[in-house]
């Protein structure tokens, strides 16, 4: 192994995946179809981008109904107008929930996730069990995050097969009429992005 | 574009290996066209290192959940949505949803 990896140094995964990953990475670097300012770089770019990010676009989308339009109609667009660079997703799609509608969303094949906008997916996210039980019984994932959709409320489980990330507009919490863009954006969490859950009230 | 928003299709249940994005709950399974959401080059071929040109149609194809799975709890109004290539979706059978 080479020594040029200080990254790597402390805090050493140890599973077989980090070992093979480890393995492909040096030798791309020995082979120079990476150099090592590009995987910082790299690195750098996923832990710049957080579910902070979705929080400020739900968060602008509560106070500005002209927004959310453009977030449900061009999310990409939507999150340049906050600074948000959204590269990455060939596309993103943000859908919204309702008094009548819950998403909820996963990936089976895999664990597409927005990462461009919310970093590295949870590692629940990529479990095979989330990713078989979201579609075959959604309702009894989310009870288990600690969420049960109001009767008569449908349920709709969009699965990220292929070339779109996608990720929820949750419903503002009651009560917070008064609260600033900031303060609402406290409320976003991640699994309301994802939404297995709903946001703080 | 072969499918319109409200067309009733089938997903095939074909058995092609590789890099699909046809997730195999669905194979079989009866739905409609929600939308069209572009078109992008084929994962199965992009993925080999080819082209993936021509680009293929993209759709966002709804199911209803009782359709899916027997067992299924929950509401009949419970729905799944997948993104389907057009390429593994045929005309399916009965009223449009």
């Amino acid at each position: 192994m080479s020594g040029h990896h200080q990254h790597e140094e402390a805090g050493r995964a140890t599973s077989p995946y980090a070992a093979r990953i480890r393995a492909i990475e040096a030798l791309l670097l020995d082979k120079g179809v990476l150099t090592e300012p590009e995987v910082q770089d790299s690195i750098t770019y996923m832990e710049t981008r957080s579910p902070a990010n979705g929080a400020k676009l739900v968060a602008r989308a509560w106070m500005d109904e002209g927004f959310e339009g453009l977030l449900l109609s061009d999310a990409k667009a939507a999150a340049l107008q906050l600074g948000i660079d959204p590269e990455h997703p060939a596309e993103f799609i943000v859908v919204k929930n309702t008094p009548g509608v819950h998403n909820l969303i996963v990936c089976t094949l895999c664990s597409c996730y927005p990462r461009a906008i919310l970093g590295r997916p949870p590692d629940w996210y990529k479990s095979f069990e989330y990713r078989s039980r979201a579609v075959r019984e959604p309702r009894a994932v989310m009870r288990e995050f600690g969420f049960e959709p109001p009767e008569g409320v449908e349920v709709i489980v969009h699965d990220s097969t292929a070339d779109v990330r996608y990720m929820v507009l949750p419903m503002r919490p009651p009560g917070t009429g008064d609260m600033g863009e900031d303060e609402l954006a406290h409320l976003v969490t991640r699994d309301s992005l994802v939404g297995v859950n709903v946001p703080r009230s | 574009m072969t499918f319109e928003p409200g067309d009733s299709v089938r997903v095939l249940p074909s058995e092609k290996p590789g890099h699909v994005r046809t997730p195999g709950y669905l194979k079989g399974k009866a739905g409609w066209i929600e939308s069209l959401i572009g078109e992008f080059p084929n994962p199965e071929e992009l993925a080999y290192g080819h082209s993936g040109l021509p680009e293929r149609p993209l759709y966002k194809v709804g199911f209803r959940q009782a359709d899916l799975w027997d067992d299924y709890e929950g509401p009949a109004e419970d729905y799944l949505y997948a993104d389907v290539y057009e390429h593994w979706l045929e005309p399916g059978e009965g009223e449009s949803a």
